[in-house]
């Protein structure tokens, strides 16, 4: 154990490569996760999150790297590290016999210590479907009990595979508010999502993976303000337009040309708003949909590869 | 490292969530709990009180036909040469007798077939008795119907040693490898969850069933048919949890790869039908050559159905017993180990 580690580290990993058949899934990634914070794994599906949070959990072996959780390591400690481990599979299956009273018994049966089978179903407000089947769930509360089969062992560090895919927008915001309420706790959280919104709202620091790579790290505000674009602009027009024309306008950048429209980064909006509408006034192009927001992480995936979150 | 320390609470858990899993799928338990009933239904039937067999046989002469008549055993059908024919070969009857030239007689049939080879005694008897033969000794039948001799004593253990066979390995193989296709494995190998427990809880749940499985077609047998039960009920019962574990670890093994039911329905057949045939479910498996017979008494359900039989039909002591005891227990640690070592978690 030579890593000169800071002592508050929970989740190391170093140089973490993993090669399926012909496929390279991770490749070379370290990650640094410290106690308390909600840690993001950001990236389109096949980007290699799914890999390194199962080698971190001790599911899949790597072919090369060190991963070390609460300074201890899968080899020599494996039974001491699962008993401090919360884990949700991505798409966690259980068992859909038996109700959701009993699959929180027989998870609790697993670990030393952690809290009453009823809190842990409390905790995550299943309390009305205690004695439902788990067959009989919808997909939002079956997904708050793989979230209370994570807790109950009162883990130290909780690993959440795509806590919301699949998931409506009401579960996904029921969903969040649980995590939310983990974070309070002070809970450490290492998550995967391919929706940038989930990051920028519960991830205190994030890495975007691309290719098995971590392409960008930060705080999802220092990431943003990296690409160096505060504002895109998206706009559509009834007929053919001069794109020239729009990049030269002040503080504009990265003007592309989509099937649904133009979309622009722009600095500063209340330049680059009049100039924009000038240059159509003057092509004598109208009008069909006009759009302002801020930038997002999705727009610095795109900055840094040229694709989006979700194209594949 | 606190591997070892000893979690019943988990164990139970696990052996009541198999338990559950079971009772609450409607097929499954119409299955596992109906077909002991069906078999010794069946088994009434087929064994019910009648009168010795008859046999069905055809006379191509009215002079044959008249001969036949004579014996209560036969039932005669007199047909032309081609029908004769072709009843026989339809299997309504099982010989043809027919004039020879010079007022002989003969028979056809087939020879491979026992039921033929009794008709051709029955009607040789008849046909000579008719001509006037005279038996030089005489002799008086006194039918022995002794309990503990007869077929169905012979069969209930073998039908009993199948049923666990079958239930343990059939029981067990889909149960896991629905749980592994289903990935309900892998969410709990994600727990400190010692995985021997995993594999022990299905042995134990299989121990749950056993009772019911073993005991109806027993305790029918016993009632219906005064099936004897010489040795003790505790041996009996103890043999009964030995062969039910060595079939569970059979199982685990089996199920400790595939991935799909296909793969593991194929497996489990090739196990267990050699066993059907040679371990003496239905006929005694001294019947096969003797250079084969070591390999044959090595077996799991040759071991299991002979000490069965052993103990309920000869009140053998389990002390005489040590070979099949010896190589059921083998079989056990053996393939648990195996399938502990071997087993896909994912």
């Amino acid at each position: 154990m030579s890593l000169a580690s800071p002592p508050r580290a929970v989740l190391l990993v170093r140089g973490l490569r993993k090669s399926y058949k012909d496929v390279v899934a991770v490749d070379g990634i370290d990650l640094e996760v410290v106690a308390g914070e909600c840690f993001g794994l950001l990236g389109p599906n096949g980007a290699g999150k799914t890999t390194t949070i199962e080698i971190c959990e001790g599911l899949t072996t790597a072919d090369a790297g060190v991963v070390e959780l609460f300074g201890m390591r899968w080899e020599t400690n494996a039974s001491e590290i699962r008993q401090r481990l919360g884990i949700q599979l991505q798409e966690t299956q259980l068992s859909e016999k038996i109700t959701v009273l009993e699959t929180v018994q027989l998870f609790r049966s697993f670990f030393r210590r952690g809290p009453k089978p009823s809190d842990a179903i409390a905790l995550v407000e299943l309390e009305e479907k205690r004695d439902a089947r788990v067959g009989a769930l919808s997909g939002g509360q079956k997904q708050r009990l793989a979230l209370a089969c994570a807790l109950v062992g009162e883990p130290d560090l909780l690993f959440l595979d795509e806590p919301t895919t699949g998931l409506d927008p009401q579960a996904r915001r029921q969903v969040w508010d649980l995590i939310e309420q983990f974070k309070r706790d002070g809970r450490t959280i290492v998550l995967t999502t391919h929706y940038m919104d989930e990051a920028e709202r519960l991830c205190g620091r994030v890495a975007i993976m691309d290719h098995g790579k971590v392409i960008a790290r930060g705080t999802p505000r220092e990431l943003v303000a990296s690409i160096g674009v505060e504002h895109v602009v998206e706009f559509s027009t009834g007929m053919p337009i001069d794109l020239e024309a729009i990049g030269a306008i002040p503080g504009a950048r990265e003007v592309r040309a989509g099937d649904d429209g133009v979309s622009m980064q722009v600095t500063e909006l209340h330049r680059a708003m009049p100039a924009l509408l000038d240059a159509l006034g003057r092509q004598g192009v109208p009008l069909t949909e006009l759009r302002t927001r801020s930038a997002t992480l999705e727009d610095v995936f795109v900055a840094l590869t040229g694709r989006h979150l979700r194209d594949e | 490292m606190s591997n070892a320390s000893w979690r019943p609470d988990a164990l139970v858990q696990l052996t009541l969530l198999r338990f559950r899993e079971f009772v609450r799928e409607p097929e499954a338990l119409f299955w596992g709990l109906i077909f002991p009933v069906l078999l010794a239904a069946g088994l009434g039937v087929a064994f019910r009180n009648q009168p010795a067999e008859t046999v069905r046989v055809a006379a191509v002469s009215p002079s044959i036909a008249a001969a036949l008549h004579q014996d209560p055993l036969l039932i005669v059908e007199q047909l032309d040469e081609t029908a004769a024919q072709q009843a026989l070969r339809a299997g309504k009857i099982v010989l043809v007798a027919e004039p020879g030239p010079e007022s002989s007689v003969i028979y056809r049939y087939d020879d491979t077939n026992p039921e033929a080879r009794t008709a051709r005694m029955l009607v040789d008897r008849a046909i000579q008795k008719a001509a006037g033969r005279v038996d030089p000794v005489t002799a008086d039948d006194d039918v022995a119907r002794e309990v503990g001799a007869r077929y169905i004593d012979f069969l209930v253990p073998g039908l009993v040693g199948m049923g666990i066979m079958g239930n343990s390995i059939w029981g067990l193989g889909f149960a896991i490898v629905d749980a592994r296709r289903r990935k309900l494995m892998k969410r709990i190998i994600a727990t400190p969850m010692p995985r021997s427990y995993y594999l022990l809880s299905f042995l134990l749940w299989r121990l749950l069933l056993l009772g019911f499985e073993v005991a109806v077609p027993i305790v029918f047998a016993v009632l219906v048919f005064g099936v004897p039960v010489r040795g003790s009920i505790v041996q009996l019962a103890a043999l009964c949890v030995l062969g039910s574990l060595s079939f569970s670890a059979l199982g685990l093994l089996i199920a400790s790869r595939a991935r799909t039911i296909e793969a593991a329905s194929g497996i489990m057949n090739v196990v267990m039908m050699p066993m059907w045939i040679v371990s003496g479910v239905f006929f005694s498996s001294q019947r096969f050559p003797d250079v084969v017979q070591p390999i044959i008494r090595a077996l799991p359900l040759t071991a299991l159905i002979d000490a069965l039989r052993a103990t309920m039909l000869q009140a053998v002591s389990v002390r005489q017993l040590g070979h099949e005891v010896a190589a059921l227990a083998i079989w056990l640690v053996v393939c648990f180990t195996l399938a502990l070592r071997l087993f896909r978690w994912r």
